[in-house]
């Protein structure tokens, strides 16, 4: 388990999507939306082309929190705003700062980042440790 | 003094149509199978083998590989995916983007679990020309315990 007291950094989850990662996850999830598999649909509507698919993007976020705290029950709550677009093949930086630290319960201020862009901000988890 | 667009801004009615607040939708219910939640676990990049080797899971003292948290995206989205598409809520998916997402979790699901979701819509409003459409989804598992609570954001723009 990493530190995890007032103020600290949780360790950085970054990964790379590949090419296939949304079709992958569209099978996984079961969200087939074309924006997300499908280059020319998602350029007729508008976008630059294939995007993430925001929950994926949030299960970055939620990893990163079980990563740091020491598995998947500690994860009790995480609530997240999805902004701009992710896009496949460019690293996917999710950092977080504890906020809080008391009996146990964590808040953690976390944000996923691509190139820069936040794709998820405004995050906020609470892990029971 | 005040501009034309202005005043007939403030002259429209609310655009979006809030009859559906409160409407609650058929439950779903869905059964956790193993290599299910080995897939979706290698679809996000988890490496913890509670999520991938059975084996790993048990000496944990789990009865079977344990879900992801987020893994609630799937056993709740055949409850939440009808409410998005009811007529009666008049979503405009073509402006609409999934603006925020909450779950709260209780006791983790494994596989072998039937988990049984509710959705409901919680609220209707706009601000500012922009609709916020929030569900809700509550899922439960088979001893009746509430594994997780989702609380589903969407944003038309345009309204």
């Amino acid at each position: 388990m990493a530190d995890l007291s007032a103020g600290t950094q949780i360790p950085q989850v970054r990964v790379t999507p590949d090419k296939y990662l949304t079709a992958r996850y569209a099978g996984a999830s079961g969200d087939f939306n074309p924006i997300h598999i499908d280059e020319e649909f998602a350029k007729a509507v508008g976008l630059p082309g294939r995007i993430l698919h925001g929950l994926w993007s949030m299960a970055q976020v939620a990893r990163a929190q079980t990563e740091a705290a020491g598995g998947p029950a500690t994860l009790k709550r995480l609530s997240v705003q999805f902004r701009g677009m992710g896009v496949p093949e460019q690293e996917v930086v999710v950092t977080g700062t504890v906020r809080e630290a008391s009996d146990g319960r964590v808040i953690v201020d976390t944000v996923a980042e691509q190139a820069g862009n936040q794709i998820i901000r405004n995050a906020e988890a609470e892990l029971q440790v | 003094m005040r501009r034309p667009d202005k005043v007939d801004k403030e002259l429209s009615p609310v655009p979006v149509n809030t009859k559906a607040i409160g409407k609650t939708y058929e439950p779903t219910t869905y059964a956790v199978g193993r290599e299910k939640i080995k897939e979706y676990a290698r679809a996000v990049g988890e490496t913890n083998p509670l999520h991938l080797d059975e084996k790993a899971a048990r000496d944990a003292g789990y009865a079977d590989v344990v879900a992801p948290p987020m893994f609630a995206v799937v056993y709740s989205s055949p409850s939440v995916a009808p409410s998005l598409f009811d007529p009666e809520v008049e979503m405009n998916f073509a402006m609409m983007v999934h603006g925020g997402q909450e779950f709260e979790w209780g006791p983790l699901v494994v596989a072998g679990d039937e988990i049984t979701t509710t959705a409901s819509v919680k609220d209707i409003s706009e601000r500012d020309g922009r609709g916020y459409y929030v569900f809700e989804s509550v899922s439960v598992n088979q001893r009746g315990e509430q594994v997780c609570r989702g609380t589903w954001t969407n944003i038309v723009r345009g309204v």
